[in-house]
C-alpha cells in the first residue's frame, strides 16, 4: 500500500520535478569535484574577479577561486541547515505538543502561553537574539533556526492530538487497557504524521532561508566557507565592478527552496486532499 | 471580554518577551557585567552596569530589578555611543516605521489585485502566470531580491539610489525588497479566499441579479474574502518587521534593524536587546489590533 502511494505520489509533476532539482543538487555537491576542476578553497589572484567564461562559468570570485565549485560544495551547508534545524524544531514541537495535546488541562494552557510567547518574535530576530548568545559559526544557523520553530510545530502537533485522543479507535484501545503513552507514541502519532510531513518539508524552505540570511549578516557560516548566504555578503563590496557575484549564489538559494516547497506543495495535495489549494 | 482576554494576552507575551531577553542577557559567554559593559571598558564602567542591574545579588533579585528599569523605559546604556538605549531607539525608530509603511503598501497594493485578478482568470494563462510569479516570489531570500534590485536599477542603468533615506526616490528599492515578498505571500491568499467565496451561493445569486461582475467581485466576493485576507496581512508584519533587519542592513537604512545588526557586531548586547524588545512588542501590538480588525469586518468572529 505504502508503495502504490509513493508510485501515486510521483505521478504528480511537481512533485518530480521538484524531487529532481534536489536530487541534482546533492549529486552535483558530492561530485563536485570531478565535474570543476577547481579547488572551492585555494586562492589564486592572478585570476581575481573575472567574468564569467567558459573556463569560469560563473566567474571568479575576489581571491581568484571559481564561483561555480564553491556553490556546489556551498549545497551541503544549505541542505544540512534545512535538515538539521527542522529536525531540530520536530523533536523540540513532539516534547511540547504531545503532552499538551494528549494531556490537554493547566499545561496545556501554560505550554501554550509559552508559545505564544515565542511567536511574538519574529523568526529572525529570535534567531537573532540566540545567536548573539551562541556567538557565529556554521552550527549556529541550525540551532538557532530549529529553535525558534519550535512553537509552530508545537502548536500542529498538539491540534493533531488533541482531535485524535477523541478518535474511536484511541477510545478503543484505552479500553483494552493499554497505557498512554503507547496509545500516544503507537498509535495517534503514526495517524498524525501526514500533515507533520507537509509542515516539515515546507519548515525546510523557510529554514534554508532564514539560515541564509543569518550569515548573510554574519551570523552564520564564517568566510572562506562556501555558504550561499555568507558569499552573497562578500559579493556586497562588488556590486559595481562585479554584479554576477551577487546573482548566482542567490539564484542557487532560490532554486533549492523551490524544489522543496514544490515537494511540499505536492505532499499536502497528496496526503490531504482537503486542503488543497484551487 | 473578547477584547480584555486578547489585551491580556498581549501583556502576557510582552512580559514573557521581556523575561526571554532577561535570561538572554545572562546567558551571555563570560562575566555578564563585563560583557554588557563592552570589551574597553573601564573598571568603573564595569562597576556601574554590575551595580545598575544587581548582578551581584541573587538572580530573583536581578530580575525584579530589570523588570522595573524597563517599566520605567530605562533599557541600560550603550557602551559605544555611552548614551540610553531608548534614546538610540527613539532616534531610529522613525526611520524604520517610515519604511515599514511603504513596504506594507507595495505588499497590498500588488499583492490583493494580483489575487483578485488570478482568482477572476482561474486556470486560465494569466492565473498560472501570477501563481507562478508569486510562487518563485514566495521561495526567493529577501535580501537577494534587494541585491538584484540594487545591481539592475542603482548599477547597471543608474535610475534609483541604494542608500540613504533622505528623498522620496530612496524609498523605492527597499520598499519593493521588503514588499514584493510580502505581496507574494499575500496574492497566494487572497487567491484562494477569492475562489472560496465566489463559488458560494450569494455570489451566483448576485450574477443572476444582473450586477455587474466589478460590483459582484467588489461588494459581495472581496468583502466576505476580507477575513483571512487581513489574517494574513497582519501575520506578514511579522514577516516584515524580521524582512527590516536584513532590507536595512543591505540599504544603510538608518532604522532600529541596521541598530540591531550593527551592535550585534559591535558586541554591545544593552543595544541589541533593546532594539529586539521594541520590535517583538510592536509586532504583538500589530496583531492585537488585527485581530480587532478582524472582528469589526466580520462580526460573526467570536471568542
Amino acid at each position: 500500500m505504502a508503495l502504490r502511494s509513493v508510485r501515486q505520489f510521483l505521478k504528480n509533476p511537481s512533485a518530480c520535478v521538484g524531487l529532481l532539482i534536489l536530487l541534482a543538487l546533492i549529486l552535483a555537491c558530492l561530485f563536485s569535484s570531478h565535474l570543476v576542476p577547481y579547488s572551492p578553497y585555494d586562492q589564486n589572484l592572478k585570476e581575481k574577479l573575472l567574468q564569467p567564461s567558459i573556463a569560469h562559468l560563473m566567474g571568479t570570485d575576489e581571491f581568484g577561486r571559481d564561483v561555480l565549485v564553491r556553490i556546489l560544495v556551498g549545497t551541503k551547508y544549505s541542505l544540512t541547515s534545512g535538515f538539521v534545524s527542522v529536525l531540530l524544531s520536530l523533536l523540540g514541537g513532539l516534547l511540547i505538543g504531545i503532552p499538551a495535546g494528549y494531556l490537554g488541562g493547566p499545561l496545556d494552557k501554560a505550554l501554550m502561553v509559552v508559545c505564544d510567547i515565542m511567536l511574538a518574535f519574529p523568526g529572525i530576530l529570535m534567531a537573532m537574539a540566540l545567536a548573539m548568545v551562541i556567538g557565529p559559526g556554521i552550527y549556529t544557523p541550525m540551532i538557532t533556526v530549529g529553535i525558534s520553530s519550535i512553537p509552530v510545530f508545537a502548536r500542529l502537533i498538539r491540534v493533531q492530538f488533541l482531535t485524535l485522543r477523541e478518535a474511536l479507535f484511541v477510545e478503543a484501545m484505552r479500553s483494552a487497557g493499554a497505557g498512554g503513552l503507547r496509545i500516544a507514541l503507537k498509535h495517534i502519532l503514526p495517524n498524525a504524521l501526514g500533515p507533520i510531513l507537509v509542515q516539515s518539508t515546507l519548515r525546510m524552505g523557510v529554514a534554508i532561508v532564514t539560515a541564509a540570511t543569518l550569515s548573510f549578516l554574519g551570523l552564520g557560516a564564517q568566510p572562506p566557507a562556501p555558504e550561499w548566504g555568507t558569499m552573497l555578503n562578500s559579493a556586497r563590496t562588488y556590486f559595481m565592478t562585479a554584479a554576477y557575484l551577487a546573482m548566482f549564489p542567490g539564484l542557487a538559494i532560490t532554486v533549492s527552496v523551490i524544489a522543496i516547497n514544490l515537494v511540499g506543495d505536492a505532499l499536502r495535495d497528496h496526503l490531504d486532499p482537503k486542503l488543497r489549494e484551487r | 471580554m473578547y477584547f480584555l482576554k486578547k489585551v491580556m494576552l498581549t501583556a502576557l507575551v510582552l512580559i514573557g518577551a521581556a523575561t526571554c531577553s532577561f535570561m538572554m542577557l545572562r546567558m551571555l559567554p563570560g562575566d555578564p557585567a563585563e560583557a554588557l559593559a563592552g570589551p574597553q571598558a573601564a573598571l568603573e564602567d564595569v562597576e556601574t552596569v554590575r551595580h545598575s542591574l544587581d548582578l551581584d545579588k541573587p538572580v530573583a533579585r536581578q530580575y525584579v530589578t530589570y523588570m522595573s528599569n524597563m517599566a520605567k523605559g530605562d533599557l541600560g546604556y550603550s557602551f559605544r555611543s555611552r548614551r540610553p538605549v531608548v534614546d538610540e531607539i527613539k532616534a531610529r525608530w522613525p526611520a524604520t516605521l517610515r519604511l515599514s509603511l511603504t513596504s506594507m503598501l507595495v505588499a497590498i497594493a500588488c499583492g490583493v489585485p494580483l489575487g483578485i485578478f488570478a482568482a477572476q482568470k482561474r486556470g486560465k494563462l494569466a492565473d498560472t502566470v501570477s501563481m507562478v510569479l508569486s510562487f518563485v516570489g514566495v521561495s526567493m531570500p529577501s535580501f537577494w531580491l534587494g541585491m538584484l534590485l540594487i545591481v539592475c536599477f542603482s548599477v547597471k542603468f543608474q535610475l534609483l539610489p541604494f542608500s540613504g533615506d533622505d528623498e522620496a526616490l530612496n524609498y523605492v528599492l527597499p520598499s519593493l525588497t521588503l514588499g514584493l515578498g510580502v505581496a507574494a505571500n499575500i496574492a497566494r491568499m487572497t487567491r484562494a479566499s477569492m475562489l472560496e467565496t465566489l463559488g458560494q451561493d450569494y455570489v451566483r445569486t448576485a450574477r443572476g441579479k444582473g450586477l455587474t461582475e466589478f460590483r459582484v467581485v467588489k461588494v459581495h466576493a472581496l468583502r466576505n474574502a476580507a477575513v483571512p485576507i487581513v489574517t494574513i496581512i497582519g501575520l506578514q508584519l511579522g514577516a516584515l518587521l524580521g524582512g527590516q533587519v536584513v532590507t536595512e542592513t543591505l540599504f544603510v537604512w538608518p532604522g532600529l534593524g541596521r541598530m540591531i545588526v550593527d551592535s550585534l557586531n559591535a558586541r554591545d548586547y544593552m543595544v541589541v536587546q533593546g532594539g529586539i524588545l521594541v520590535l517583538a512588542a510592536t509586532f504583538a501590538i500589530l496583531n492585537l489590533l488585527t485581530d480587532l480588525l478582524c472582528k469589526a469586518l466580520d462580526p460573526r468572529i467570536r471568542l
